[in-house]
């Protein structure tokens, strides 16, 4: 218990910030119409392709002799982008559609 | 971090958030996915760019040609895709995402790792990516018929709860221990890619949606993790608004299909239990032709469209649009009737429909259409079947009760078209098919549908 609370004391920011960032999602997302449950599965897909800024952290970090780090990382960027620009590109192509017509 | 970056981490996570927002309403939701698109390349400029490392050109070069490679890759398979082909790519791109988190967590791990608080990070990456992408995989794999059946081992929960303990047991043991050997690293990792799998694997396609949302929503969290790992804001936020996001969109659809989030992870909808839970409806049903349907709604005044699951698979959703155009000219009052999970993902329909330059007016919502079956002289059903079941209604013993749906019985003649009497993913009989108001057009949906829009040219 004394281990917990002092885990939760040393990294105060984060669970502030945890917390806050759970009721945002919460209340962000709260009332959407059906309509839009699709394009909005798909756009927050994109952003979970935020983990691309950790795959280029892990290349950066990287020693440039270290191939297993640099191949994996290389992997990591490579996939992460392609959820990021695939699932941005492809909400938009759907909500595109969703245009009134005259 | 340099001022600078942490700045722009601020203004990316500003436009998550009132990206998400925007994507909430129909109006603002193109302009809400390019604010986020926005913000996440500053994030990721900002990320390559701004920081005071000592790194080797040649890592530039890598990181260059990986962001080039996967962006083309990502822009040609989303610009190439066919809109009923939504939900697997969804899932595929997902699946992706997962993969990258488990693979970060991989390379710091054979790094030097500092605090527990490091190593719960790393170890709950890993797992948390590796089921996301074995569990995305999986998923992607059914919903395109490459994986057909629905694979159930014996006590399947059991099992799955027990091995998915044993991953949890050996991840606190790493964290305690501080044992971070290479071989309890692939362990878990290869404990939560085969967790994953166990996962996806006995949950039936009709729920598979649900499922794709609530590992978008892992996916988020295992960003968040990563986030906090790297102390980095916009990791963090960023995966916690998809994480919390995502579950509360994972509630509403379960809502929707009237089903809880447990029993679809732990239930098998549409497997044999349901069947027996189901009342065989019997009775006689009335066939009818195109030419005679046809003849029904060129003098109705109100037709009500209610187009299905079956509308999507066939992709027919250009010919009704042409049905509506044509019943339009003549005088006909046409209408929508889009139930939320018709489709095969919830608000699948509506993409389907607008794709077709269907008029975004004519689509109805479940509430408001509703009271107006009652005014409508024809409806016509295409592919639809449990969204239209009055058992939902009237027969407690039904695994669809209290399920809303569209009250399509109301209405003065039923055309209901399908291939063939199968049952609908409910894997029950639909009474509404013997209604003495309902004929039935047998065929395919796209087949049918042209040759009602031709009868109609000639009439």
């Amino acid at each position: 218990m004394n281990a917990f609370i002092q885990f939760i004391s040393d990294n105060l920011q984060i669970v502030y910030i945890l917390i806050l960032a759970i009721f945002v999602g919460v209340e962000v997302i709260k009332s959407i119409p059906a309509v839009l449950h699709t394009p909005l599965m798909s756009g927050a897909n994109a952003l979970s392709g935020v983990v691309i800024v950790g795959a280029i952290l892990v290349m950066l970090h990287s020693d440039p002799e270290n191939y297993l780090a640099l191949t994996l990382g290389f992997i990591a960027v490579v996939l992460g982008i392609i959820n990021v620009v695939g699932g941005f590109a492809v909400t938009n192509r759907m909500l595109q559609m969703f245009k009134k017509r005259k | 971090m340099s001022v600078l970056l942490s700045v722009i981490y601020l203004i990316a996570t500003v436009t998550f958030v009132v990206g998400l927002k925007r994507l909430g309403h129909p109006d603002t939701a193109k302009s809400g996915n390019m604010i986020a698109a926005v913000g996440m390349v500053l994030a990721i400029l900002g990320t390559i760019f701004i920081h005071d490392l000592k790194v080797a050109p040649i890592i530039y070069i890598l990181i260059g040609v990986a962001i080039a490679l996967g962006s083309i890759i990502g822009y040609l398979i989303a610009i190439k895709v066919e809109m009923t082909k939504m939900p697997e790519l969804v899932s595929l791109f997902n699946g992706f995402g997962g993969a990258s988190a488990a693979l970060i967590g991989l390379v710091e791990f054979s790094k030097n790792v500092e605090d527990s608080l490091q190593a719960i990070t790393i170890v709950s990456g890993i797992i948390i990516g590796a089921i996301t992408f074995s569990g995305s995989l999986i998923a992607w794999g059914k919903l395109n018929g490459s994986l057909k059946s629905v694979v159930k081992i014996p006590q399947y929960n059991l099992v799955n709860n027990i091995f998915f303990l044993g991953i949890i047991a050996l991840a606190v043991f790493m964290i305690v221990s501080g044992n971070h050997s290479q071989l309890f690293t692939y362990g878990v990792l290869a404990g939560g890619l085969v967790y994953g799998i166990l996962f996806v694997l006995p949950i039936g396609g009709a729920d598979m949606p649900v499922v794709i949302s609530l590992l978008n929503s892992l996916t988020g969290i295992a960003a968040a993790i990563t986030g906090i790992l790297y102390d980095n804001m916009v990791m963090l936020v960023g995966g916690i608004l998809v994480g919390s996001a995502g579950i509360i969109l994972t509630v509403a659809m379960c809502k929707a299909m009237n089903r809880t989030l447990a029993s679809v992870i732990f239930g098998a909808f549409g497997g044999e239990d349901a069947v027996e839970g189901g009342s065989k409806t019997q009775g006689t049903i009335k066939k009818t032709t195109a030419s005679d349907a046809a003849i029904m709604m060129n003098y109705a005044t109100n037709v009500i469209i209610v187009p299905g699951y079956g509308l999507a698979v066939a992709q027919a959703q250009h010919v009704i649009h042409e049905l509506e155009e044509i019943l339009t000219d003549k005088g006909v009052n046409v209408k929508y009737a889009v139930h939320p999970v018709a489709g095969r993902m919830p608000g699948h329909m509506n993409v389907l429909l607008a794709e077709s330059n269907v008029d975004y007016d004519l689509l109805v919502e479940m509430e408001d259409i509703n009271p107006q079956f009652t005014n409508a002289d024809v409806v016509l059903v295409v592919g639809a079947n449990d969204v239209v079941n009055p058992a939902a209604h009237n027969d407690p013993s039904s695994p669809i009760y209290g399920m809303p749906i569209l009250d399509v019985e109301n209405a003065k003649h039923i055309v209901v078209n399908k291939r063939s009497m199968n049952a609908g993913y409910a894997g029950i009989q639909n009474e509404l098919f013997f209604n003495s108001k309902t004929s039935m057009l047998f065929g395919d949906a796209k087949a049918a549908l042209t040759e009602l829009v031709s009868e109609l040219k000639n009439m």
